[in-house]
């Protein structure tokens, strides 16, 4: 029996992989089927996940097994059911008082973490003597690095117009992170061949059984 | 003579107990949980150093061993702030002598501020000062310029393209949370597109995969419609949630795209692998596509596929540049002075360190 579904399970997984691909040539019925499939289990089990891995052990576990201990997560439950009163047209306007509460939050810490990361310890990261290095490669990648930063963050300072001998600083700093987004993009397209790969493994091996998984 | 080499021994030992340097502090910068402990046994020339922990009850804990005659250790485990704690270091030699050893006592303390952050906090309230500055001049009716950011055209071009298509305009805030900068970003933009797309009757299309923010840009839309003056023509389905699994979110939009073959498509927010997917189905829908993200991973793939992408810090700077508003403007020239300073600091440290002097980065970095 447990064979049985395992061979299901694979023939599933074969049928519903060709559906999407099928998706290459145009829009059809087998596709929408698929897509319909996949969003709605994938809604449904992130619905439960929430219930099981989020709600429950976050909130009603602790709160059943020592309230006294917890229950200063009543907080955020109460912050979770005023987003409910979205559903009643009369009161929604007490969901907003969360979401003001998530989005100021959010920029708060936000606004330290990212002067740390992205501007403090950038900078120390830079502030350096291009010039000493053991070899003319690493001197010259510590040279790359200092003007593409400079230039780079010319490029986004937003309160001076881009003409001149700031717009020519501005447009090396924008060449620099066109250079580095075409690396970027080779380096993930190969990245997403191995994504194919695994697919046509499974369609070959697992479905067919003509290569070895 | 006899006892000459007594008191000659006994001087010795008292010697080399006495060059045996062994302290322990409060660590600094902290929550009064950790002992600094240092010591120096270069000159008693021992092979193993042995620290202990001499409890309350008469037991003793061993706490580290060493072979560096010279060094320090930080105690994090069983300290209790304000608390005295004992020590123990036992200079050994090769088979387990004790040559020297000294007793200290330290007492740990919660330090109000940690200064290995004050180049954080200089520079917190710089930016903090600047962008009140600015916020309060630009409510003082001082003008305030900002350059032109391409992307951002699109939108009155976009929306006038839907309307005349009589198709619809879509936009994807991202796939993260409401934690996320980004989304929060994009659902200022989707603020401004929401009130054009009202005033020119376009139809809007809003599929969200996160719970909060679809509860989040479903406000922003209906505030949009109400500011346009047109509450009638608001659509609670206009935004909507499809899944929170990343893929099948993508499979879903992509449906969307291609049946409902919208005129403009708007990707502002975080995405991830997803965004080619997008992107590319929206291309060969033939969309007009605008694309923003602050994920350096995923710029590329918006780059080659959108007509126009916000590069990072453009998504944060758009909606200021759409809205004009007194806050969102003084917040923007206020981050420029900040990377004004940056680039001024950047210049002074390279000089600094070319020419050998280290202080200004040892005070920038942040340990």
């Amino acid at each position: 029996m447990v064979h049985f579904f395992e061979v299901l399970g694979i023939w599933i997984g074969a049928l519903l992989t060709f559906a999407i691909f099928s998706f290459l040539y145009k829009d059809n019925p087998f596709y929408k089927v698929a897509e319909q499939i996949f969003v709605g289990l994938s809604a449904g089990y992130w619905f439960v996940y929430t219930i099981f891995f989020i709600l429950l052990p976050n909130m009603y576990n602790p709160l059943t097994e020592n309230f006294a201990a917890n229950w200063i997560k009543l907080i955020p439950a109460l912050l979770g059911v005023m987003m409910l009163m979205r559903l009643i047209p009369s009161i929604e306007w007490v969901s907003r008082f969360p979401i003001a509460l998530v989005i100021g939050t959010t920029s708060g810490v936000f606004f330290l973490r990212y002067l740390k990361s992205d501007v403090i310890n950038q900078l120390t990261a830079t502030i350096m003597n291009p010039f000493s290095g053991n070899n003319t490669v690493m001197i010259v990648g510590q040279i790359l690095l200092v003007i593409g930063t400079f230039t780079g963050v010319v490029y986004f300072y937003f309160s001076k117009k881009h003409e001149g001998a700031f717009g020519v600083t501005a447009r090396i700093g924008i060449y620099f992170l066109m250079i580095s987004f075409g690396a970027a993009f080779g380096y993930t397209a190969m990245a997403r061949i191995s994504l194919l790969i695994g697919r046509l493994q499974f369609l070959l091996g697992d479905w067919l059984g003509i290569i070895q998984p | 003579m006899r006892k000459f080499l007594i008191f000659l021994f006994l001087f010795s030992a008292v010697l080399w107990a006495q060059n045996l340097d062994f302290t322990a502090e409060d660590n600094p910068n902290d929550d009064g949980s950790a002992i600094l402990l240092k010591w120096n046994a270069a000159e008693i020339g021992a092979a193993t150093l042995r620290i202990t922990k001499l409890e309350e009850n008469g037991d003793t804990t061993l706490v580290y061993l060493s072979s560096d005659v010279i060094g320090q250790y930080i105690l994090g485990d069983g300290i209790q702030p304000k608390v005295p704690a004992n020590f123990r270091l036992q200079a050994l030699d090769v088979t387990g002598n004790i040559l020297a050893e000294k007793e200290v006592t330290a007492v740990a303390k919660a330090q109000w501020f940690n200064t290995n952050k004050i180049s954080l906090l200089i520079m917190a309230i710089i930016l903090t000062a600047a962008i009140v500055y600015y916020i309060f001049s630009a409510r003082s009716g001082k003008e305030l310029y900002i350059r032109k950011i391409a992307g951002l055209e699109s939108i009155d071009e976009s929306v006038g393209r839907a309307t005349e298509m009589g198709r619809p305009i879509l936009f994807i805030p991202g796939t993260l949370d409401l934690d996320d900068m980004q989304t929060i970003s994009g659902l200022s933009i989707l603020s401004k597109l929401a009130q054009r797309a009202a005033e020119y009757e376009a139809r809007l299309i809003v599929p969200v995969c996160r719970s909060m923010v679809l509860s989040t840009a479903k406000e922003v839309v209906k505030e949009a419609y109400l500011r346009a003056g047109r509450p009638d023509a608001y659509d609670p389905d206009a935004v909507f949630y499809l899944t929170d699994d990343q893929f099948g979110f993508v499979a879903g939009v992509d449906g969307i795209i291609v049946r409902e073959k919208p005129a403009a498509n708007f990707f502002l927010g975080a995405f991830y692998a997803e965004s080619l997917i997008l992107a590319e189905t929206g291309f060969a829908s033939g969309s007009i596509q605008t694309a923003g993200t602050a994920m350096p991973s995923q710029l590329p793939f918006f780059v080659v596929a959108c007509d126009y992408t916000l590069i990072g810090e453009e998504l944060f700077a758009a909606s200021a540049y759409l809205s004009k508003e007194p806050h969102q403007l003084g917040s923007l020239k206020g981050q420029d002075l900040g990377k004004a300073i940056f680039l001024v600091v950047l210049t002074l440290g390279i000089f600094l360190e070319i020419i050998g002097v280290h202080f200004l980065k040892d005070f920038l970095t942040i340990h």
